[in-house]
């Protein structure tokens, strides 16, 4: 991948709680809101005062280093775990004391780091199972197969090979998931999530384990999904190239605090981010 | 193209569906044919004692089945189905007796007394399910061990009768003040006894057909879809909005239902039953018949519940393996076992019959 692919990125301005989103979200009631963040395990402080604001169109970055409490975030923000202290409002709604299937409902979908797919269900019925609460017939409906059934049942097929196209997936519709090749079942995570109408997708290292062309490539349907979509994408990862490349606000996390936020030229350009990532210079630097 | 993958996809699903119903619908058939040549020759294609066998098999069909559905489909460890076979078969005993002079019209009291068995059925497993489902791992198997256990007990010390004030019911024999013209239906540790028999084989037949029809449209359908994607990835699941407690609620209450209706079938088929006959080896049969038919594959538990509770009395007749027909049973069992996670086996078998999902991924 030589050629480097311009995105283009909003300006970003900044907003009351010490963060910044698009302009263009400016006016609207930013997609989440998290003040005062934090969460212990034991006397551990895994996150700790994770102040940020995230626009409604907005596609932001998380990084930091291994254990920086990246993936505890997600799960704050999805409710796997419930947070210590601190709110977390999504489209300005309170998302305290709600269950993760609450939070879905509310908006906010997600992958994981470690790929979590139905894998005995083919590929097809994964992403069916994300349009679940879009589908709404009871338990005897199904059983007795009444016309609404049926109705449904060819209107969630549809769907569900429409948003495996994003992807150009709908060959692989009657595949066993677990079947599939490592970078398939990442992007089918992100098909399923997106089933889920979700108005915040939050991606756990969406690119790990995919080559160069095949990170080139998820960067353009990353894009394209916040484009098609209007959502907001936040996301963690390891890969420079894709977050400088598509993140507009990027959030830099070490040992569970905020340690820089800003746009990837001021991320890549602070040396708070640089020393957390390559230690003191005179230390002898990395080796 | 859209269309066509459409039409190969419904048609799998419910291929799979048909071929279950067709097995069923052509060994009724086959049996009932046998029957009436029996009649008509006067020689013995079915013996006598494997004619009493044809309703007790299509209940542990229906257990199986129904047990399926909560150890394959919805993943949690079930050890207490015949506690709600139980519920079931003495519900409905009490049932068919209570409605024996409001409906003299025999089959409709039958279905009437299976529906106050799934009734039972089901509200017992909304007492087990409710606190148990919301917790993770084990819990459930350990609990409905205990259930299977505490409903035989229960029914072994309860005495139900009617007389001309009404209906008693008395966890004792001294506090059971029936009159003297009074009829006993379950008489503690005797059990139910004095039961007319209504279970008939085609009743059997058309609960079995019932039973694939819930299960096999509840997995086809939104909910189904749930409770698989519970089983596959619990965490998953909910992050893509799916309420855990519900859903582990529907498959185990239908599962208990089911289980319910069979007990009332099982029941109606014996003029007297004890509650010491749906005891914890009962739950694991049904167990057995599920784990070698496969997880999850109804066609598999419809074909090991018939075989293997038709086995022990096939074995029978073959005069001096009679004696160790207990031991052939547990071969038949070990070596269904060894071969089923044979590897060289397996991929001998895939070869003559190529598995489907294969197939598709060459496709």
């Amino acid at each position: 991948m030589a050629d480097k692919k311009q995105f283009e990125k909003g300006k970003m301005v900044p907003v009351p709680s010490v963060s910044i989103i698009p302009e263009r979200d400016l006016g609207t009631t930013p997609i989440l809101e998290c003040s005062h963040l934090g969460i212990d395990f034991g006397g551990l402080t895994a996150v700790n005062e994770f102040n940020i604001t995230v626009g409604r169109t907005e596609i932001a970055g998380l990084i930091g280093p291994n254990g920086a409490g990246k993936t505890t975030v997600f799960n704050l923000l999805t409710k796997v775990y419930q947070p210590t202290r601190g709110t977390i409002l999504l489209d300005g709604l309170d998302t305290h004391g709600k269950t993760p299937a609450q939070i879905n409902r509310m908006g906010i979908a997600r992958t994981f780091q470690n790929i979590r797919l139905f894998n005995n269900l083919s590929v097809e019925d994964n992403v069916k199972i994300g349009l679940h609460n879009q589908e709404k017939y009871s338990m005897f409906t199904g059983i007795l197969r009444l016309p609404k059934y049926w109705r449904q049942e060819k209107a969630a097929h549809e769907r569900a090979l429409e948003l495996l196209s994003i992807f150009n997936m709908e060959d692989l519709a009657d595949h066993q998931a677990g079947s599939l090749p490592y970078g398939a079942q990442r992007r089918l995570e992100i098909v399923r999530a997106l089933a889920t109408n979700p108005s915040l997708l939050l991606l756990d290292e969406p690119a790990a384990g995919m080559n160069p062309s095949e990170t080139a490539e998820l960067m353009e349907n990353i894009v394209k999904i916040r484009d098609t979509f209007q959502i907001a994408i936040m996301l963690i990862e390891h890969d420079m190239s894709l977050v400088m490349g598509i993140c507009e606000g990027i959030c830099v996390l070490n040992f569970g605090q905020i340690i820089a936020k800003g746009t990837a030229e001021e991320i890549q350009s602070n040396p708070t981010v640089i020393e957390a990532y390559l230690g003191k210079q005179q230390e002898g630097g990395a080796d | 193209m859209e269309k066509r993958l459409n039409g190969k996809r419904l048609s799998k699903a419910s291929r799979s569906g048909f071929i279950n119903y067709g097995i069923v619908i052509a060994a009724f058939a086959l049996i009932q044919i046998l029957l009436v040549v029996q009649k008509l020759l006067g020689v013995t294609l079915v013996s006598n004692s494997l004619q009493s066998l044809l309703v007790p098999t299509c209940c542990y069909i229906v257990m199986a089945v129904s047990l399926n559905l909560t150890v394959g489909i919805l993943g949690e460890l079930s050890l207490g189905h015949a506690g709600f076979m139980s519920l079931g078969a003495f519900s409905g005993i009490v049932a068919s007796f209570l409605l024996a002079d409001v409906i003299p019209f025999a089959p409709l009291r039958l279905a009437l007394s299976m529906i106050v068995g799934a009734a039972f059925g089901a509200v017992g497993g909304v007492i087990v399910g409710v606190p148990v489902l919301r917790l993770q791992g084990d819990y459930l198997a350990i609990v409905t061990l205990a259930f299977g256990q505490i409903i035989k007990n229960i029914i072994m010390v309860l005495y139900v009768g009617v007389d001309e004030k009404g209906f008693h019911i008395a966890a004792s024999s001294e506090r059971f003040n029936l009159a003297e013209d009074g009829t006993a239906i379950i008489k503690g540790p005797m059990g139910a006894v004095g039961v007319t028999k209504l279970a008939s084989f085609t009743a059997g037949f058309v609960l079995i057909l019932i039973t694939l029809v819930v299960v096999q449209n509840l997995v086809n359908s939104r909910s189904g879809r749930a409770i698989m994607a519970l089983r596959d990835n619990r965490i998953a699941a909910e992050s893509v909005g799916i309420n855990t407690t519900k859903y582990k609620l529907m498959a185990f209450v239908t599962s208990a239902a089911l289980a319910g209706a069979a007990g009332a079938l099982f029941g109606l088929n014996y003029s007297s039953t004890v509650a010491s006959k749906f005891d914890f080896n009962a739950s694991i049969l049904v167990l057995v018949f599920v784990v070698l038919g496969g997880l999850g594959s109804i066609r598999g538990s419809i074909i090991a519940a018939a075989l293997l509770y038709v086995l022990p009395e096939l074995l029978r007749q073959f005069g001096d393996i009679a004696d160790y027909r207990m031991l052939v049973y547990a071969i038949v069992l070990i070596l269904v076992m060894l071969a089923t996670n044979n590897d060289q086996l397996k991929a001998l078998v895939g070869r003559i019959i190529p598995k489907r999902k294969g197939a598709a991924s060459h496709g």
